[in-house]
């Protein structure tokens, strides 16, 4: 038996409705790799700070954010973050802050994550390195500015670039709470035209081929950029 | 006004013969049932294709690499959601898959697809394993006449399955968090379960609590067993043994 495709489903009506999906899944993406990137610094500097209550704290916030199913993360944020911003803002209860919850859950989640590939290409730099730079007589700052930072920020672009990869998948869990995405709109265009089947292998498509070239170009990028 | 926890909920009557606790204990039964039933798939497929991977046929090889980019390249979610809706109506079994009851089909999906996905990482982890024992080995392995089979057989797995105990162990880690993905297409696993006790009982935060609590236990129980596994099987003269 030979399933019959139905191409017809790429019609431009549809890729308008998946477009706007693809922005949804974009933009989350977009602001989890940029919130990411500078509250994982934090926390890696925290991290690695001789401060003993900072090091703590950043290592229970990622060996939580670890050890919790995105799934559930995101569950999380849907009950809270609502809640909290009808109260604070005194919003009305019909406000829809799917988008902001997600979007703050990806970014928070996504920290975790960078923060440990930050803490690993500053610990990666050789401490010689460290050494030269301070026998140089360049203080702490100038250390890290010019010598340790430069280098770390080098080995690990092209990971954090990965990284934003794998959270462009990650986005798709949004389907538990219904905020439509670009597979969110994919599968309610397939169950509206009885069409799941293609749709979803459209869908499956969509991502592979973006996924496939990103993460071809950030190879080629580790290559080049790698010391 | 402050939120008041009230805790005993889960001791109240789900059903005439259950009480919500049931339906948590069930429900981290079948995260822990699913979890476990994909890990061992996950191995055993991406044991062979780590070979594959590291063979000298080409086609092997390629196989197993494009393996590993199809499986990489496409979110899990996605992937759970063409095992369920669209495998069933292409391939000619599918019938006697939409037979079975609900239940079976989600597990099943679910097991396939997060031990196939799975199976695409623990292939590059096996891979990177064998990469990193030094040539000597195959070559002094070969010298002494055995077969290529033979030597992955008796000296190159033993070895990089012993090396690559640690980056499973993430692994095994990530195969229960992602089971939690199955809870989309109706699975009663732990999220599930979370899900469907905050419909019932409106307590919220009690039935998100106690499911956080739980799959962190799973994965403090996970990394006792991989570190005890670690400490047992380690190499003597590698980086982190003593």
């Amino acid at each position: 038996m030979a399933y019959e495709f139905d191409f017809s489903l790429i019609n431009p009506a549809n890729m308008k409705v998946l477009g706007e999906g693809m922005v949804v899944s974009l933009e989350i993406t977009l602001t989890g790799v940029l919130v990411g990137i500078v509250w994982g610094s934090i926390l890696a500097m925290m991290r690695l700070s001789s401060v003993r209550p900072l090091s703590w704290f950043a290592e229970a916030y990622v060996t939580v954010c670890r050890s919790i199913p995105l799934v559930m993360v995101l569950l999380w944020f849907f009950l809270i973050v609502p809640q909290l911003l009808q109260k604070t803002f005194n919003l009305s209860a019909a406000t829809d802050l799917r988008m902001t919850s997600s979007l703050i859950a990806f970014s928070l989640f996504e920290a975790a994550y960078c923060s440990e590939i930050i803490r690993a290409g500053i610990q990666g730099v050789s401490r010689g390195q460290l050494f030269a730079a301070q026998a140089l007589g360049m203080h702490y700052g100038q250390v890290m500015h010019l010598v340790i930072l430069p280098q770390a920020f080098r080995n690990m672009l092209p990971l954090l670039l990965m990284q934003g990869i794998i959270l462009f998948q990650d986005t798709s869990l949004v389907y538990v709470s219904a905020l439509a995405d670009f597979f969110g709109r994919a599968y309610d265009i397939g169950e509206r035209d009885g069409r799941t089947v293609d749709m979803l292998l459209f869908a499956g498509l969509v991502y592979f081929v973006i996924c496939f070239f990103a993460s071809r170009v950030v190879k080629r990028l580790h290559k080049k950029a790698f010391i | 006004m402050p939120y008041l926890f009230h805790w005993g909920v889960f001791l109240e009557q789900a059903s005439s013969s259950e009480t919500y606790l049931d339906w948590i204990v069930s429900g981290l039964k079948v995260t822990i049932a699913v979890g476990l039933s994909s890990w061992i798939i996950a191995l055993l497929i991406g044991s062979v294709l780590g070979v594959m991977r590291t063979s000298q046929n080409k086609w092997a090889s390629g196989f197993a690499g494009a393996y590993v980019e199809l499986f990489r390249n496409i979110p899990l979610l996605v992937q759970l959601f063409i095992w369920y809706f669209v495998v069933p109506e292409l391939l000619p079994g599918g019938d006697a898959f939409k037979k079975m009851s609900p239940v079976t089909q989600q597990f099943l999906a679910g097991v396939i697809c997060l031990g196939t996905f799975t199976a695409a990482r623990i292939c590059e982890q096996v891979r990177s394993g064998i990469a990193s024992l030094s040539r000597g080995q195959r070559n002094a392995s070969l010298a002494l006449g055995l077969t290529s089979s033979q030597s992955y057989r008796y000296v190159i797995l033993p070895m990089a399955f012993r090396i690559i105990v640690p980056p499973l162990t993430t692994e095994f880690v990530n195969v229960f968090q992602n089971s939690a993905v199955a809870s989309t297409i109706g699975l009663l696993d732990l999220a599930g379960q979370g899900r469907q006790l905050v419909d019932y009982t409106a307590r919220p935060y009690e039935s998100f609590i106690a499911v956080t609590l739980l799959y962190c236990l799973l994965n403090v129980a996970v990394m006792m067993l991989m570190r005890w596994i670690e400490r047992r099987v380690r190499v003597p003269g590698f980086i982190g043994s003593k």
